[in-house]
């Protein structure tokens, strides 16, 4: 394709993409390096049924002033990167110390909000993708051999758990598990348990968490696969076949060396979704024992009764840098492979 | 003062109507668009404005328990997203930080004649809310068990935990307690109560600093620690909803939870053995207090800053008639502690008027206190699972918020 042709082509999405993504990320971090304008409080009575009382207010005019000059607020430079809720390098430095041997340390640093959430995005993640990339395999080798005249049916069925809101599903299961839904009963019963509760304790919450996120996200893995399985060369199969290999060697000699980049795309995808990992924080109720990034952005945009968007905005770039981070390796592979291609 | 401010309340002395004025409702022009929370009361009193405002009225209510978090983004807007909002003493405050709120004086004047005068909500001489209804969290028993068992209806944490740990240890109940304990704002909520029923400050006084690691603060984290001990072991995801759910369902023998809850705990739907069975009492004191360990609260109705006069007067008119209906608050006298004139209080207000007599404090209209509150649950849960001291939970809990405050410049 002539590059003029190719620019016109790309043209209008990657305008989308500069106002509707870059813009946007723009703006955050222009916002994450700012904070409110300082406060002016004074003292006012108020008047309530309970009686009056002499209490601290926010002076409304003045504050409106200072924000009326400063809109943005006041410049911060990275200083809301380091502090306590994000970062926390000051808290990091003191942590190595006053600490003399590894483990304490790290569980110094685990117990700072950023690095909490980093570790159960992480361990989701890891813990996710590699089932989901598996499994989809499986079940796209295991679809592609029915009979036709029941395969759509089962397609269908198999990719039902992407269709559903992932915050609907995990609503649902929710309640299942719960002590005296269908599941929680059930486990109790098997465990003998009656105080069992998969709600209950920090491990079980994240291996349900992990457990759904593999269910929501297999079908996705799925449809990739098996699509990629109706790709596969008919020629060297029969090739194989009269060769006398097994079905399991002609998976593992012709099959998985063609659907390799097929997997490399659904890794990056499924690394990418996971990392941001929030819905089902919601639906199960889980932010106590299991938080996210994502969802430490939206607890200081939502469960505040201020909004604290700078802390918000910086928590959304290290995100960003994250995922970066988390897809370089592929990246570097997948450019490599493009060189040799061409 | 203020002492006998809430004697003469909650004596329901009408404390001197206003005179003349025009009747509020029939709105015949303008937007009504409430936002408001999500309980019953709430609803029978949307309910009342709505037939107060009449049929010709563009009437239309938003309940949502998430309304805290729309709230401010919605009233900033210009025009506002919603041109009236049902606040409480906790959620008003970021309202009025951010001058969100249109001064009610006049409307009053106009429209007010059959409020009472504790009804308005006013800060440095202007009326910006009005309230219609108190609420508190107080005590929940059944008293078939209680009795069974032998056991007093309890006054302090310390003869609840006693009741709970018999009550489990008899075979009733496994988990004969519950509170809302879910993370977020309803645990926090828990150390607010517990904290101020052992006489916390929760800051250096005149200053936004927090001042909550102390004795005080690690006997209230005690408390609260032994009472989820004796809760169902999902306590982490259950909110006052769920511990209703839980009662109705005969699961439990004794909990605190709001007043207001009566409302549909004693309607008609339902188990009728639990409800006949169940006993409203005051709220507990803790650790030797005297106060109760619970928070007053009200509910009343705020006018939006940015949106039309029009609108503004509507919606006043609407809802004004919904809080100073005598016929509504009488024709429900269990579903919430009104504050209407010529109320007579049903059996159902016991716990909250208990509550107020004991001398809770109301819940802080501190602009920084959301902040504070917000950063509460996190480490809370880290230590009701084990893996901190109360400590080192509340040196967490104020090193989060001084971090937030900073950022929104209260520090």
């Amino acid at each position: 394709m002539p590059h003029k042709t190719f620019f016109w082509f790309f043209f209008p999405s990657g305008l989308a993409m500069v106002l509707f993504i870059g813009l946007p990320i723009f703006s955050s971090f222009f916002q994450s390096l700012h904070i409110e304008p300082e406060q002016i409080l004074i003292e006012v009575e108020t008047c309530d049924p309970f009686g009056c009382e002499t209490e601290v207010q926010v002076d409304q005019e003045a504050t409106a002033l200072a924000r009326a000059e400063n809109p943005l607020g006041r410049f911060n430079g990275l200083e809301t990167y380091k502090d306590r809720n994000h970062l926390a390098f000051g808290e990091v430095k003191e942590a190595w110390v006053s600490t003399n041997n590894f483990s304490d340390f790290m569980k110094k640093v685990l117990n700072l909000p950023f690095y909490k959430s980093l570790l159960f995005t992480l361990t989701f993640c890891f813990s996710v993708t590699p089932c989901v990339i598996v499994l989809g395999f499986i079940v796209a080798l295991s679809v592609n051999v029915l009979a036709k005249s029941i395969k759509g049916m089962v397609i269908f069925g198999t990719i039902l758990p992407m269709i559903v809101t992932p915050l609907i599903g995990s609503l649902v299961l929710f309640w299942m598990i719960d002590s005296q839904g269908i599941l929680g009963a059930t486990i109790q019963i098997i465990f003998d348990d009656p105080n069992l509760s998969l709600k209950s304790s920090k491990k079980l919450t994240w291996i349900t968490l992990i457990i759904y996120g593999i269910w929501h996200n297999t079908p996705f893995a799925f449809v990739v696969f098996y699509a990629g399985l109706q790709t596969v060369p008919q020629d060297p199969m029969e090739a194989a076949v009269i060769d006398g290999a097994s079905r399991s060697q002609r998976v593992r000699h012709i099959v998985l060396p063609h659907l390799y980049p097929v997997a490399t795309f659904i890794a990056l995808i499924c690394l990418m979704d996971n990392f941001r990992v929030f819905e089902p924080i919601i639906g199960f109720s889980a932010e106590g024992v299991a938080q996210s990034l994502s969802w430490m952005i939206y607890k200081d945009l939502r469960n505040e009764t201020l909004m604290l968007f700078g802390s918000a905005g910086a928590t959304s770039m290290l995100t960003i840098l994250g995922v970066g981070i988390l897809l370089t390796p592929v990246l570097i592979r997948t450019w490599k492979e493009f060189k040799t291609e061409r | 003062m203020k002492k006998l401010l809430i004697a003469l309340l909650f004596t329901f002395v009408s404390t001197g109507a206003y005179a003349g004025g025009h009747s509020p409702c029939g709105v015949t022009n303008g937007t009504i668009n409430v936002l408001a929370n999500e309980f019953t009361t709430l609803r029978i009193v949307m309910e009342e404005a709505e037939k107060c405002a009449g049929s010709d009225a563009d009437f239309s209510v938003t309940h949502s328990v998430d309304h805290q978090k729309l709230q401010g983004p919605a009233l900033e807007a210009n025009p506002a997203e919603f041109t009236a909002k049902i606040v409480t003493n906790g959620s008003i405050t970021p309202l009025m930080s951010k001058g969100l709120l249109r001064p009610l004086d006049d409307l009053v004047e106009k429209y007010g004649a059959n409020l009472n005068k504790s009804q308005l909500i006013t800060f440095d001489g202007k009326v910006y809310a009005v309230a219609f209804m108190a609420n508190a969290q107080h005590l929940w028993y059944r008293e078939s068990i209680f009795n069974e068992l032998g056991i007093a209806v309890p006054t302090t944490y310390e003869e609840v935990i006693a009741a709970a740990e018999k009550i489990k240890a008899s075979g009733k109940m496994d988990n004969p307690y519950a509170g809302a304990f879910k993370a977020g704002w309803n645990l926090s909520q828990e150390f607010v109560n517990m904290y101020l029923g052992h006489g916390g400050e929760f800051f250096k006084p005149g200053t936004a600093e927090p001042s909550i690691n102390n004795a005080k603060g690690v006997a209230a984290l005690n408390v609260i620690k032994k009472l989820t001990e004796l809760s169902n072991p999902d306590f982490l995801t259950q909110d006052t909803n769920a511990v209703k759910e839980e009662w109705e369902s005969g699961n439990v023998a004794i909990m605190h939870i709001w007043g207001s809850g009566a409302a549909s705990l004693l309607d008609d739907e339902g188990d009728q053995a639990i409800k006949a069975d169940t006993r409203l009492a005051a709220p507990p004191t803790v650790g030797g207090g005297s106060a109760a360990a619970t928070t007053l609260w009200w509910d009343g109705l705020a006018i939006a800053k940015n949106t039309s006069d029009e609108n503004a007067e509507a919606s006043f008119r609407a809802l004004v008639g919904a809080a100073s209906s005598t016929e509504m608050a009488n024709n429900n006298p269990n579903a919430a502690v009104w504050l209407i004139n010529g109320y007579t209080p049903g059996d159902a207000a016991v716990g909250v008027l208990a509550a107020a007599k004991m001398g809770a404090t109301p819940y802080p209209s501190i602009p920084q206190m959301g902040l504070l509150h917000g950063a509460m649950s996190d480490e809370m849960v880290e230590f009701l699972q084990g893996n901190e001291s109360a400590e080192k939970a509340l040196e967490d809990i104020e090193a989060a918020y001084i971090a937030k405050a900073k950022e929104q410049g209260f520090l």
